[in-house]
């Protein structure tokens, strides 16, 4: 096990951000104010994260871990159409739907199948393990999603010479289709090859100091990089269809027009 | 016994408040070459787009051949209702591989390409078989719009629709693209153009009837 922490511990690390400050000052930054907001919203939201998670795990009920799997899966939904410059009206429904599609499955099969946890719900690792996957998933959804709906606009007039030329719309978008997914899954493939040379993963350095033997904590890493590898590719795949079905319509017509730009 | 190739009623079109044009009507039959005049801004060009079914219709119907827009595969439909835009996309790598693209399209993929074909078209646009090894990213409009030309030409669709299709090109080309594409309508039955020209006198050479886009009184 770990060494316990106590609230004199972590106040201690606290006061390292009053480097930051110092430095904000002394170099006139301007930068005080978010410091503090930002150091504050953190431990914050760690802390009542905190008492959720203990609440979660003292339950071990099916329905609260599903349902804290649902509230978390919104807010990554949400997040990953925020950084779409373009977005349309079932956008947010897109989202959500691929990335509660890829994340629940690729969790359940993780957990039932390839963990073989008893129960399949414990939160000790449905939690963990739906937040990791989440947080990926959101990645590459996000990317995808602002692929697809931007290249829709740049690259119309090449969109709209092939469906002139005949071409179904299943023809005339599959450049953009391929580059949407590609885009999506880019960061996953990026971290894969460089883990443990330039990286060391956040999951095994923290099975590491919770006390597990590093080949466990590898073998883990492992597991999970593929895991999250799968449901990135599938969110991507999932919101770039989706998003083509939404602006390309039954006639073979690209609707570019149900595209709104979002400000900044 | 003239026969009804492509005909649209009742169509209207509006840009947010504006209506550009309402309650159109266009008949065009076998053989001829209908030249649609309008002022800029009047909609010539979303004329086009909705006779090729790339906009949806607000009101009324196109038919081709008799049937219903909405009832053919557009597929179908715009590989024998082809539109050319003003300005073709570039596309990508040589001339010859932008010419042969459209035969990758499943609609397209009963047809053959022919580079005999494709260099004879060129050479009545003035141009020898150099055309076909260029780099299609450093064509000039003008040379672009050769090229989107030949290559509607070779899918052989019915109905040309061709917006300013030759805007680019120098005098002499114009007048070879004109002559080119009035041979073609009147090689086989069953052929039709609609072009928009602002250029009066190429109307007078190519057109058969002028159809005015002004059904809609702008109030001041």
């Amino acid at each position: 096990m770990s060494v316990a922490l106590s609230f004199h511990q972590v106040a201690l690390a606290a006061a390292l951000m009053l480097v930051n400050a110092l430095l904000s000052w002394r170099l006139q930054l301007g930068l005080g104010r978010e410091i503090v907001v930002a150091g504050a919203r953190m431990t914050v939201q760690l802390l009542l994260v905190g008492l959720i998670l203990g609440w979660v795990f003292a339950l071990r009920h099916p329905l609260t871990v599903v349902g804290i799997g649902l509230v978390m899966t919104l807010l990554a939904a949400q997040a990953a159409v925020g950084r779409a410059r373009r977005r349309y009206a079932r956008i947010y429904l897109d989202s959500f739907l691929s990335v509660f599609g890829s994340s629940f499955v690729l969790t359940g099969l993780t957990l039932a199948g390839i963990l073989q946890v008893h129960p399949w719900f414990e939160p000790q690792y449905a939690v963990p393990i739906l937040g990791m996957v989440l947080g990926n998933t959101l990645t590459g959804v996000s990317l995808s999603l602002d692929r697809f709906t931007s290249d829709v606009v740049a690259r119309r007039s090449e969109i709209e010479g092939l469906l002139a030329l005949g071409a179904t719309r299943w023809e005339a978008a599959h450049a953009e289709i391929a580059s949407a997914v590609q885009t999506g899954m880019i960061p996953t493939l990026n971290s894969m090859a460089v883990l443990g040379i330039v990286s060391l993963p956040g999951m095994m350095t923290g099975q590491i100091l919770a006390g597990a033997p590093p080949d466990t904590a590898v073998r883990y890493q492992i597991v999970i990089m593929f895991v999250l590898a799968a449901s990135s590719a599938l969110g991507s795949l999932t919101v770039t269809l989706l998003a083509f079905r939404a602006l390309f319509d039954a006639r073979d017509r690209l609707r570019a027009e149900r595209l709104r730009g979002v400000k900044g | 016994m003239s026969v009804r190739l492509l005909t649209a009623s009742g169509l209207r079109r509006t840009l947010g408040e504006r209506v550009l044009w309402q309650d159109f009507a266009l008949n065009v039959e076998a053989g001829e070459r209908a030249a649609l005049i309008g002022p800029s801004g009047s909609g010539k060009t979303l004329l086009l787009r909705a006779l090729a079914g790339l906009d949806p219709l607000e009101a009324g119907e196109v038919y081709f051949q008799g049937r219903a827009q909405h009832e053919w595969p557009m597929p179908n439909y715009r590989a024998r209702v082809m539109y050319l835009p003003q300005r073709p996309p570039p596309g990508e790598g040589r001339v010859l591989g932008e010419l042969r693209r459209p035969f990758a399209l499943r609609i397209h993929r009963d047809k053959a390409f022919e580079v005999s074909q494709a260099a004879a078209l060129l050479a009545a646009l003035g141009r020898d078989a150099a055309f076909l090894g260029l780099d299609v990213a450093r064509l000039s409009g003008g040379e672009a719009q050769l090229l989107a030309l030949v290559r509607a030409l070779l899918l052989n669709p019915a109905v040309l629709l061709l917006d300013e299709a030759t805007s680019a090109l120098d005098p002499d080309a114009t007048l070879l693209a004109e002559r080119l594409v009035c041979a073609w309508s009147e090689a086989e039955p069953g052929r039709a153009l609609v072009w928009v020209s602002h250029d009066a006198a190429q109307r007078g050479r190519v057109a058969t009837r002028e159809v005015g886009l002004q059904t809609v009184e702008m109030t001041p």
